[in-house]
This record gives C-alpha cells, structure tokens and sequence, in this order.
C-alpha cells in the first residue's frame, strides 16, 4: 500500500487541486487510483496520455491527474476524443464518463464509438445514479429502485453496459467494481493494451444519493453489498439465469485485437490518397517541442 | 489554381479552408451544406489531413474542437437544425478559447423550414445561440470569391483570437456557380496559432498575454494542462472564485472588442455625399448593388454599405457611413436581424427594412422601391 501511494502521487495534481470535490468515501477515487496504477505499469510517458470527460460526478476526474486532460460538455466526452485520436493517432486516450453521462446523453456517441472500434479506452463508472444533480434516475438505475426523480420506484430497465458495448463493436469489454481495484487496475490496462475501443465498466456506488434513497447505508455498507453481490463470470456461467438476477458479473466479456483500428483505417485512405506522409509530418512537429 | 475557372460557393468555401490549413473536418450531411463536407472527404486524405461523418451535428462540433486541441485546424459545416445542435459546443469552444471554424449555409426556418430556399436567419443565432455572455465572430460572403477568402480570413481569425468563427453563408451564394480566380498558394496569408515558448511549468494556458490572446499548446507537446467548459484560473483549472471569474470573462471580451479595427471588413461604395444608404451582406448584397447601379444612372445619391463582418457588429463603420443619411435601407432575407442593430445605430426613424422569409431572393426592384417611396 505504501508504494502504491507513493507512486499514484507523481501523476496527481497534488498542490492544485485537492481535497477532491467527491464525498468522503466515494468510489471514484478508487477507479481514479486503478488507472493511474494502469498507466504507471505500462510506463507511458504522461506527455502523451489524455484523459477526456463529460459532466458529473466522474468526469471530475481528469483535474487531478497530471496529464493532458479535457473535461467537456455534458454526454459528449467520446465525441471530443474521437476528433483528438484521428488528429493524434499518437496519444493514448483515456476517456472518463459516469452512467449517465456515457449512456444517456452520450448514449449516441458511446454506441457510435464503440461501432468505428476507434482506440479509445472508456471508462464508465457506473453507480446506478445522477450524483452531481442529487440522485435522480440513471439509465442504469436498476428497477423498483427509487431515486429523487423515481420517488415511486424505476419502471426503466437499465442498460446492460457490456452487452450494448460489444453488439455496437467495441473489442474489449470488461467489468469490475470498486471494491476489485487490482483486477479493475489490470482490465484498464488490458483496455489501453487493445488497439481499438474498450469498455471497462467500474460497479460503483453513490452512498450519499442512491445510498441514502434506497436506505443502502453509507459507504462502507455499499462497498460491502457490491462485494457480495458480486461473482466471476465463470462461476456466473454455471448458475441459471434466476440465480444471477440481482449479481454483479465481473470478468472480461469480450475480447478481440484482430479487427482493425479506426485511425489505421484512415491511414490506409491516406496512403492511398497520397498525403500519408504529410500526416505524418503534421504529427512530428506537434509533438514535444520543449 | 491561378487560371479562372468556374466554382460554386460551397466548393469554393471548403478550397479556402484547404488552402488555409484547416486538416480536419467533423460533420454530419444537412442541406445545403453538404457539398463542403463531401469536397473535404474527397480532398482531405490528400493533403495528410482527416475527414469523418459523425453522428450528429453535436458530435461534428465536438470532433472538431477534439482535433484543434491536437494542434490541427478544424472546421465543420451545416445547415439551420445542425447549427442550433450545435450551440452548446460553441460555447465550449468559446469557453475553452479552441479555434474552430463553423460554417452554417444558411436555409429558410424555422425547423425543417424548406432546406432548399435561401435565408438569412440565423444571424442573431450565430451572435446569441449558445447560452451566456461571450464575444464571437462571424463574417459573411456575397461572392464564390468571396467563399474563398473569407473562410481563410475566418481560420486565421479563428486561430489569431483563439475563438469559434462562424461563417454565414446564404444558400444562394453557397449554391451559386461563378468564374473565380484563386490566388496561387504562396499569395495566401495564412496565420498560426501561437504556441507556448515558456517552459511547461511555466505555462499558463489562459494567462494574461500581448493583446489578450494566451499562446495555445497542442495536447502531446509537453505541455500538460486542463482544458475545462467550467470558468477557469489562469492555469486552467475550475475556480467559483469571483477574482479569477471576472479577469477572464473581460479579457475575452476585450481579445474581441479591443481588435475590432482589425477583425471588421467592409466595402463602401459611392457612400460620399449619399442621402441614401443600403446596408447589406451576403446573396442580398448583389441584389442591393444592383439597384444602386440602376438609381445612380437616374442621378439618384444613393450608396451601398456591404457587410462582411457581422460580428462583431461594425457600429463604428455604420455610424460614421450613414452619419449624413437621410434614409438607409437593410434589405433581408430575415425579419429585419441586422436591421435591429442598425436601428440602435442610425435610430429606427430613417431605417426602412426590406424583408423577405418566403426563401426568395429580395429582387433589386424591391430595394428601389424603398428607395422611391416617401
Ligand atoms: S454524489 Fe455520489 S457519486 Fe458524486 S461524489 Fe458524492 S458519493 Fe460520489
């Protein structure tokens, strides 16, 4: 643990902006902490990494890391990062979103991202819940569940992240939850490791408006309940569809690395258009300069 | 390129942003706009740069102010809907001070109006679209020569004031085929955005700087910083506090306002001595030529005062071209959107609008008549 802290420390903004705008014991922190283990185990220079976000509570996140980072509008975080990744092929894109901001708002983007596999790694912290607005109802707001906006129960049923992302094409999708850091640290890094579009969903929680609504307890009360909730997807893949109702399934839904990536594609149109090398060109006298 | 040959506005508009050094373009189709989009998917992956078709107008936007923070410029084009989609980002844009062209050729509205049909609507939507205070510039050509120019005139202003510049073009002149001549390459003043030459730590991305305008790193030079739609600190990072909020929201302004000699662009013609004064842009501005041409050879002391900067509005240029007038006309494809600001200039007493929204262009005849009519 000493280590770790120790090495999360070099890629914060520690003298800017800090204490964090979250509530004590939210989860975010830790999804925070998972990517930048993610990053630092690959040895990326941060000069080259961009974290990119919507609007909430999640897309807090890029202020505190020491990298190139982008918060925008409300939904949109993909879109921005899909523009930058075909003007910089060379950066490493990570791209920050809560279940609302991803899946509501964003839905569009998200599943137009995933469909053009661009390389780009998502993140979707998932805590069922609009935080930043005060608990109203999220796209993955499980049903019967109340939020200030559903004070008589959700009839929505939620999204299923990792099957929406894998039928509209993205070629890794992994969950875990907050409580699982190091296996969520290592599907990041997996992600980042995939050439085309990830999703790694991060089961979180909201304990000060979700938790407080449904009468879940606080923090550690959550945190608990998703790690009991929670199940491997191979010990998922024995029990009926009954048994898994209510489970939080964790493990890696899909992978595949052969397809080809977005920005490659568009290479291959430069090159035969004849301006690859001037693509190129472009690209070096961008980078580092100081 | 330098020998005559025929183009229409559109095709034109998107060669200016080529021949600018625009690399990127974000969109989604809409008439009449599109042609832009489909000249920059056919000749962008020639000159190394980036064409795609987003999903929708908001992403178009969105994409394009994701690749101006990678340090290549951007535009997109649209249409009326595409364009009000696209307000939020323009604020963003303006927020974050990234450089972004839009171009919106502009078609009769409301709604799905009649996207064929000529209009020149979206003028106050191009100055007060997106929510809150912020300047903007937007210039509007009369011309497929025009088209050229002025989109390279609108990327380097973009790119000079780290600002969103919009570019109104009304379906006649976007659609309009003429003879152009456009200048050979090394004729064509085509500014930089500045970067940073300050150490990284050193840098303040929305610091105070030589007329108002910080230098713009490109994400992956070295340079990490945040960029945020929040009201920032000099450094970039959120602030609520009212002694970092007001520095930023008047140097902005004064980027813009402080520049205006050097931003507006206008033609004057047979303005001295005039008793009376035509205010026109884009398509209408033909028609308003036309009839001076007509009222002239009748001894008529009339003169045309032709826009091409919209905003920031050119009261300067107004008030003093009109100051001996006893009647202008602002002829319209709207209901009187830059007459309103013409009126708060010269007084709405000798203003007399010539409108149309029926997306037909105002014929000379209906400007001479408000020339002859007590
Ligand atoms: S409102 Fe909920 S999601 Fe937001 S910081 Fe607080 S606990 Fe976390």
């Amino acid at each position: 643990m000493g280590n770790e802290k120790h090495s999360a420390y070099d890629y914060l903004r520690h003298s800017k902006k800090f204490p964090s705008v979250w509530c004590s014991g939210c989860g975010i922190g830790v999804v925070m902490g998972a990517i930048i283990r993610a990053v630092d185990s690959m040895a990326l220079d941060p000069n080259d990494v961009v974290v990119i976000s919507g609007i909430g509570c999640t897309s807090r996140m890029p202020v505190y890391l020491d990298f190139n980072t982008m918060h925008t509008t409300h939904g949109r975080a993909l879109a921005f990062a899909t523009g930058l990744k075909l003007a910089r092929p060379d950066l490493q894109i990570i791209a920050v979103m809560g279940d609302g901001d991803a899946l509501a708002i964003g839905g569009n983007h998200f599943i137009h991202a995933a469909r053009r596999n661009i390389g780009i790694t998502s993140i979707v912290v998932n805590n069922s819940i609009y935080g930043m607005t005060g608990g109203q109802v999220s796209p993955t707001t499980p049903m019967n569940m109340r939020a200030s906006t559903a004070p008589y129960g959700n009839i929505d049923p939620p999204f299923r992240i990792a099957e929406l992302s894998i039928a509209a094409g993205a070629a890794f999708v992994a969950r875990s939850t907050v409580y699982h850091s190091q296996e969520l640290e290592k599907y990041v890094r997996m992600g980042m490791e995939t050439p085309g579009f990830s999703v790694i969903e991060a089961v979180s929680y909201c304990h000060t408006t979700f938790g407080r609504l449904n009468k879940l307890g606080g923090a550690v009360e959550m945190m608990r309940q998703i790690k009991d909730a929670s199940i491997t997807k191979q010990a998922a893949d024995k029990l009926s569809a009954e048994e898994r109702a209510g489970r939080i399934v964790r493990g890696i839904f899909h992978h595949d690395s052969s397809r080809k990536e977005y920005t490659e594609l568009y290479r291959a149109i430069q090159e035969n258009a004849g301006g690859a090398e001037l693509a190129d060109g472009r690209i070096q006298k961008m980078e580092m300069t100081f | 390129m330098t020998t005559p040959k025929m183009m229409q506005g559109n095709e034109a508009c998107a060669a200016g942003a080529i021949a600018a050094g625009c690399r990127f373009f974000g969109g989604y189709p809409i008439t009449p706009s599109t042609d832009i989009a489909e000249y920059m998917a056919r000749e962008l992956p020639k000159h190394g740069g980036v064409f795609i078709q987003m999903e929708d107008e908001i992403a178009g936007l969105a994409a394009v102010i994701g690749a101006s923070v990678g340090g290549v410029k951007a535009m997109t084009a649209t249409s009326g809907p595409g364009f009000s989609l696209m307000q939020e980002n323009i604020g963003y844009a303006a927020m974050a001070e990234i450089p972004c062209v839009i171009v919106d050729v502009m078609r009769l509205g409301p709604s799905t109006g009649r996207p064929t049909s000529p209009s020149q609507g979206d003028v106050m939507q191009a100055r007060w679209g997106t929510h809150g205070d912020h300047p903007i510039i937007a210039v509007a050509p009369s011309s497929v020569d025009e088209c050229f120019g002025l989109t390279v005139r609108a990327f380097n202003l973009s790119e000079r004031y780290r600002t969103p510049v919009i570019l109104l073009i009304d379906e006649v002149v976007g659609h309009l085929r003429e003879k152009v001549t456009l200048p050979p390459p090394d004729q064509i003043r085509v500014l930089e955005r500045l970067r940073p030459t300050e150490p990284p730590e050193w840098y303040k991305p929305y610091g105070s700087a030589p007329g108002d305008v910080p230098a713009l790193a490109p994400f992956g030079s070295g340079y990490r910083y945040h960029i945020t739609g929040l009201h920032h600190d000099e450094a970039g990072f959120p602030t609520e506090r009212v002694d970092e909020v007001r520095p930023w929201t008047r140097r902005v302004f004064r980027k813009i306002k402080g520049n205006v000699q050097h931003i507006v662009r206008y033609e004057a013609e047979g303005v001295e001595g005039a008793r009376t004064i035509v205010v026109a842009y884009g398509a209408v501005a033909r028609s308003a030529r036309e009839a001076i041409k007509i009222a002239r050879a009748k001894r008529r002391k009339v003169g045309l005062l032709r826009l091409q900067t919209l905003w920031p509005f050119p009261t300067r240029v107004v008030s003093e071209v009109c100051r001996n007038a006893q009647r202008v006309i602002v002829p319209e494809m709207n209901l009187g959107q830059m007459a309103i600001e013409v009126e708060r200039i010269v007084g709405d007493r000798i203003v007399r609008r010539v409108n149309r929204i029926d997306g037909e262009l105002i014929t000379p005849q209906e400007i001479l008549e408000a020339m002859e009519t007590k």
